[in-house]
């Protein structure tokens, strides 16, 4: 029955569905747990906890290493940064966004990984060749440049 | 028979679609799980989005050093007001969390507190990051400064249009399922908002750490 209920419909669909959640009820239901075991809804108080408490501490260490200048070296404090960072990207999406290989069939993964792929291309091939752009067209050093007028 | 299906299509459910041509049953994937077209289709949005942030983290990552003799990213960020934004936004995103479980639990009026308080973190969110920007420009540190300037404003600025639109939304479900209460096609836009709302902290995860923290460093 509840199977007519065309999901991604627009506004139309809402009388509609109205009635199938007053009549059908047990229907309903069935159809929750299909619609929520696509991608979402697994969500537990639990899991929301976990990623809620892990990324207060990923946030409260990256602020802490830079106001507190607790590492010295400026490279190894922005690698530090990053890693960081990284870290709580896979935490949020994992406890917060819910992904995992079998979301929506695989399907949220293979289009995460190619976001990837694409994301880093773009990054370090804008930021690789830049910087040699101006290593190459620039005589002048980031110093002089700051003091031109 | 094609003629057939073609007919019977406008209008009519997927299921009497495919009964009136068996051929085309193949491809109503939705017919056996009707909200999952629309989660993966928006989750394909947000990957979009993440790539035209990524092309502004990008343009930040080339231009976030070409001051032009102005001030420079070391004197201008304040990290604890950074450090508040961050707690708003990751608070917000928490609380939309709970909105989420109590819509799983059927229960409205748990669903629509939760989704006020995010509203109100998010509107909070925004009020200090529009702060910050009034100060900056009140500086003489506005976008047209530097190219560095100009890609903050542009990174830092795109990501604040998408929490207040966010925010619109947030408001518009509210009202949704104040008057329709949680059907499943409320649910379902709940959810889209919420991976949108999560995605966003997950852009401000890079923001603060790239922009902000990175930013400060000799």
């Amino acid at each position: 029955m509840s199977q007519s209920d065309p999901g991604p419909a627009g506004p139309a669909a809402l009388p509609h569905e109205r009635q199938a959640a007053g009549v059908h009820g047990g229907d309903q239901d069935e159809h929750d747990d299909h619609d929520d075991e696509g991608g979402a809804s697994h969500a537990t108080l639990r899991g929301y906890l976990t990623g809620f408490f892990l990324s207060v501490a990923l946030t409260a260490l990256p602020f802490w290493l830079v106001m507190g200048k607790v590492i010295g070296n400026p490279g190894m404090l922005a690698g530090a940064l990053l890693a960081l960072g990284a870290v709580q990207i896979v935490v949020h999406m994992v406890y917060f966004l819910h992904m995992d290989s079998r979301s929506e069939g695989g399907w949220n993964m293979l289009a995460l990984l190619f976001t990837v792929v694409l994301l880093v291309i773009t990054l370090s091939g804008s930021i690789w060749v830049m910087f040699h752009l101006n290593q190459n067209m620039m005589p002048m050093s980031p110093q002089q440049m700051r003091n031109m007028p | 028979m094609s003629e057939a299906a073609a007919l019977a299509q406008p209008g009519s459910t997927p299921r009497a679609a495919a009964a009136a041509a068996p051929a085309a049953h193949d491809f109503l994937v939705r017919d056996h799980h009707p909200g999952n077209g629309t989660l993966l289709g928006f989750w394909l949005y947000l990957m979009s989005d993440c790539l035209i942030f990524a092309c502004l983290f990008a343009c930040y990552g080339v231009l976030g050093r070409s001051v032009d003799g102005g001030p420079t990213a070391a004197e201008l960020f304040e990290l604890p007001v950074v450090a508040l934004n961050t707690a708003l936004l990751l608070l917000s995103s928490i609380t939309y969390g709970f909105a989420v479980i109590q819509m799983q639990r059927r229960r409205r009026g748990g669903t629509l507190a939760w989704l006020a308080l995010t509203a109100l973190l998010g509107a909070g969110f925004v009020a200090v990051e529009l702060n910050e920007f009034a100060h900056l420009i009140g500086e003489g540190a506005g976008p047209q400064r530097s190219a560095f300037l100009s890609s903050f404003f542009t990174l830092v600025g795109t990501h604040g249009l998408h929490v207040s639109f966010g925010i619109v939304w947030l408001l518009t479900l509210m009202a949704q399922v104040a008057r329709h209460g949680l059907s499943a096609a409320n649910r379902r836009r709940l959810m889209c908002l919420s991976m949108f709302w999560h995605f966003l902290d997950v852009v401000w995860i890079g923001v603060f750490t790239f922009v902000y923290l990175m930013g400060v460093l000799p």
